[in-house]
């Protein structure tokens, strides 16, 4: 029995086999851990009247923080911006993505030249593409702010005013993250199969067709990979908009990081602070839910067993 | 050393002979102005070790956690003197200031023992000391076998001292007589106008003595000065750091305040008063027709850079930021003009809120005794003189050291009108905001609003009184209120 349950190695050393499978899964299980253990201390922290400059007062309120949040009308400010963010930058980023892929499509020296050097704003760290904006759309000097008033916008306050304070840090973020989608559905498009364009170009099938036919269709799984790795991301943006405007003006980009962020490290108050994030990572899942289903339902019907 | 030399120092040492007479003294025996700084350290470092046993924590290490600022700078430099009088080592971490207090709450927070103290500024003691972070250094500074006999704690400026110190009481007053000491004061900075002198003739525009003249001022500097030039800079970002400078010290010449203090110690808004909405009116107005275009990113640094770079008239903000802007290469250096600023025409002097650049003492640390050795030197005449007439260590809190007449000499020759500012807004210079723990919560909500009236998102009075209600129930959900 235990020569038939034992893995002999050449040096001696001897594991069970009955062991084997756990101790494989262990730097996985080891990993969950160091997820789980800080996930349900913010779940617990979430459920209580929890602020470090009030030791004192420390404890649970169970729901309180979240109700609060729920009557807040500041609260559903931060959920509509954080969703308008991230599903404007996505929806933007996604058509200047597939639009530049397809531009580069065709493998030739000078388009994998031009789509490395597109990659260079990806290499950029959000909050230095940030202070980067900041100077180009400074109302004296900036060169955006110049070529601004070239066309007539002699006035345009960019981050500063409310009014155009979103549109501002979309444009950074869409600076820094089109090259992402751009990347990844390049790689898509080079991948697919060369027969079925090859049968619509014999057959002389317009251009618009063989796009919304073959092309897209082929290419959803890449598209919706993008899309969620992007959404992801940018429903939890923090430094683009604290580097350029702190949240303002007013509550205009009060997002959910930042007034987490600001819950956590200003105020110090941790129940908060950890109710929001717990809010947000129930978004976060909800979200990846329908995006990792419709993204496997996909990959059967490809395979033909849909 | 040779006799006469060592005579001539220890005869200031003992007070008599003042600095000037001891550097005349000492260019006479043909010694140069840097071999004169060090033989003059060396005896002070033999005055000090003479009195006391700076040798009791020898062979001992501490560590700081330092901001990058001309503070840490001054120190740094004289540092071997400490090591040379106690034996001690000193290491020291440096942090820029934007992510600086993030690291303090985050050691603090985790109540590492890494750091022995560490730089802050008094508002973060309000939450500091009830998280018990730090430690009340009162047990020190009263503690006569700890505390160098010639450490002069009385020296102190005392309205810096005393926003050093709060009995943890929301709403209760600082320096009173059960106040915990949670830090020491460093350097410090009023808030007052700095402004462009060959701008202001231009313009024909008088120093402003009151909030009307000021709102008027910036105005017409934005019309005649020309060049794309705005009349005022003020902070504007998402922060509570736009409240306290310049905001704060003229609402609070006003005698307007952030918070009431009932009798039975809870706490209310007061910012939504007729007085109050009457100043927001002036203060929006003043950046919607004077300020900078974007001057709701605006922070110290934006304000600053603005004046030396002559793209504003003058700033209403931290004394040091101009001392600052009228050197190095800044292209405006050497044509800044200071002045002291009354709001309120009635009010019988300014009464600028203060920063204060402090040192704490973490509760976490391993050995506080030594640490306080090393915080006593820091904050103690010599290093503070050092710092002033030799770095700059800009404002210090030291009485003396304004006395000195090295100092002072220094202060008129290359920043004229700067001892005649400090000297008339000193008196009414201390912390103008209620301690009380919700400090950031409030005052970055203060702010917020302010954004919202400049761009007029909310008329003033209706952004006034919602802002109260809010505080009031921020207020009473923390039990406070």
């Amino acid at each position: 029995m235990t020569a038939a349950t034992t893995v002999h190695r050449p040096s001696g050393f001897r594991i069970s086999k009955r062991v084997l499978p756990y101790l494989l899964s262990l730097p996985a299980l080891l990993v969950c851990i160091g997820i789980l253990i800080p996930f349900l201390t913010s779940v617990v922290y979430s459920f209580q009247r929890y602020r470090l400059s009030q030791p004192w007062a420390r404890q649970f309120n169970w729901g309180d923080n979240y109700i609060s949040f729920f009557t807040d009308p500041k609260f559903w400010n931060t959920l509509e911006v954080s969703l308008l963010y991230a599903g404007i930058t996505v929806v933007l980023e996604l058509l200047l993505g597939l639009g530049i892929a397809m531009l580069l499509q065709k493998r030739s020296t000078l388009n994998n030249f031009i789509s490395i050097m597109l990659l260079m704003p990806l290499m950029t760290a959000p909050a230095l593409a940030a202070l980067m904006w900041k100077l180009m759309t400074n109302p004296g000097f900036g060169v955006l702010s110049y070529l601004a008033s070239l066309i007539g916008l002699q006035d345009f306050r960019w981050a500063s005013s409310p009014s155009t304070a979103l549109l501002t840090v979309v444009l950074v973020d869409i600076w820094v993250y089109t090259p992402f989608i751009m990347i990844l559905l390049l790689a898509g498009l080079r991948s697919l199969p060369t027969q079925p364009f090859e049968a619509a170009a014999l057959d002389g099938v317009p251009r618009s067709f063989v796009f919304f036919r073959i092309t897209l269709p082929m290419l959803t799984p890449y598209i919706l990979t993008a899309t969620l790795f992007r959404l992801l991301d940018s429903i939890q943006q923090f430094d683009i908009i604290y580097a350029m405007t702190q949240g303002g003006p007013g509550d205009t980009l009060t997002v959910f990081q930042v007034e987490a962020y600001l819950n956590f490290f200003q105020s110090t108050n941790v129940g908060r602070s950890a109710a929001l994030m717990i809010i947000l990572w129930a978004i976060t899942y909800f979200l990846s839910n329908i995006f990792i289903k419709n993204w496997l339902r996909l990959r059967e019907r490809a395979r033909g067993q849909a | 050393m040779h006799e006469k030399e060592k005579d001539l120092i220890d005869a200031f040492l003992r007070g008599q002979v003042d600095r000037r007479g001891l550097i005349r003294g000492l260019g006479a025996m043909g010694l140069a102005a840097s071999t004169a700084g060090v033989l003059l350290n060396m005896g002070q470092t033999r005055a000090l070790a003479a009195d006391f046993d700076w040798q009791a924590h020898k062979g001992k290490t501490i560590k700081l956690l330092l901001n990058k600022h001309p503070y840490a700078d001054a120190m740094i430099a004289d540092l071997d003197n400490f090591k040379q009088l106690t034996g001690m080592n000193v290491v020291y971490d440096v942090f820029p200031e934007d992510v600086y207090f993030d690291k303090v709450t985050a050691a603090l927070s985790a109540s590492s023992s890494e750091y022995d103290a560490f730089m802050t500024g008094a508002y973060m003691t309000w939450t500091y000391g009830p998280a018990g972070w730090i430690t009340d250094l009162n047990e020190w500074i009263k503690d006569p076998a700890k505390t160098n006999p010639k450490y002069a704690w009385d020296d102190f400026l005392p309205g810096v001292k005393n926003s050093c110190a709060w009995n943890g009481k929301p709403g209760g007053a600082l320096g009173s007589e059960d106040a915990k000491q949670w830090c020491i004061p460093w350097g410090f900075e009023q808030n007052n106008i700095t402004y462009n002198k060959a701008m202001f003739d231009k313009a024909g525009v008088k120093v402003p003595g009151s909030m009307d003249e000021m709102v008027a001022a910036a105005a017409k500097l934005t019309k005649d000065v020309g060049g794309g030039v705005y009349g005022i800079g003020v902070r504007g970002s998402r922060s509570w750091a736009t409240i306290h400078p310049g905001f704060l010290s003229a609402y609070a010449n006003f005698d307007q305040k952030d918070l009431n203090v009932s009798a039975d110690g809870k706490l209310s808004a007061a910012m939504n008063t007729a007085e109050s909405k009457a100043f927001h009116k002036q203060w929006v107005q003043m950046i919607q027709e004077s300020g900078p275009k974007d001057w709701s990113t605006y922070t110290w640094y934006q304000v600053g850079t603005d004046l030396g770079a002559g793209a504003s008239a003058m700033i209403f903000d931290a004394d040091i930021l101009g001392y600052f802007m009228n050197g190095g290469t800044n292209k405006m250096a050497g044509q800044l003009a200071f002045a002291g600023f009354k709001a309120n025409p009635a009010a019988k002097a300014p009464t600028p809120n203060i920063w204060i650049w402090s040192l704490s003492m973490s509760n976490f640390s391993k050995d506080k005794d030594a640490t306080w050795y090393f915080m006593q030197w820091a904050s103690g005449l010599d290093h503070c003189l050092f710092g002033a007439t030799k770095m700059d260590f800009v404002n210090p809190v030291r009485q003396s050291v304004w006395k000195d007449e090295v100092f002072r000499e220094k202060l008129n020759k290359s920043y004229p009108g700067y001892v005649e500012m400090f000297d008339a807004s000193a008196p009414g210079a201390s912390i103008k905001f209620t301690a009380q723990p919700l400090f950031f919560d409030l005052t970055t909500e203060w702010a917020a609003t302010l954004q919202k009236m400049v761009a007029k998102e909310v008329p003033i009075d209706e952004g006034l009184d919602k802002l109260a209600e809010s505080i009031n129930g921020q207020l009473k959900e923390a039990g406070l209120g």
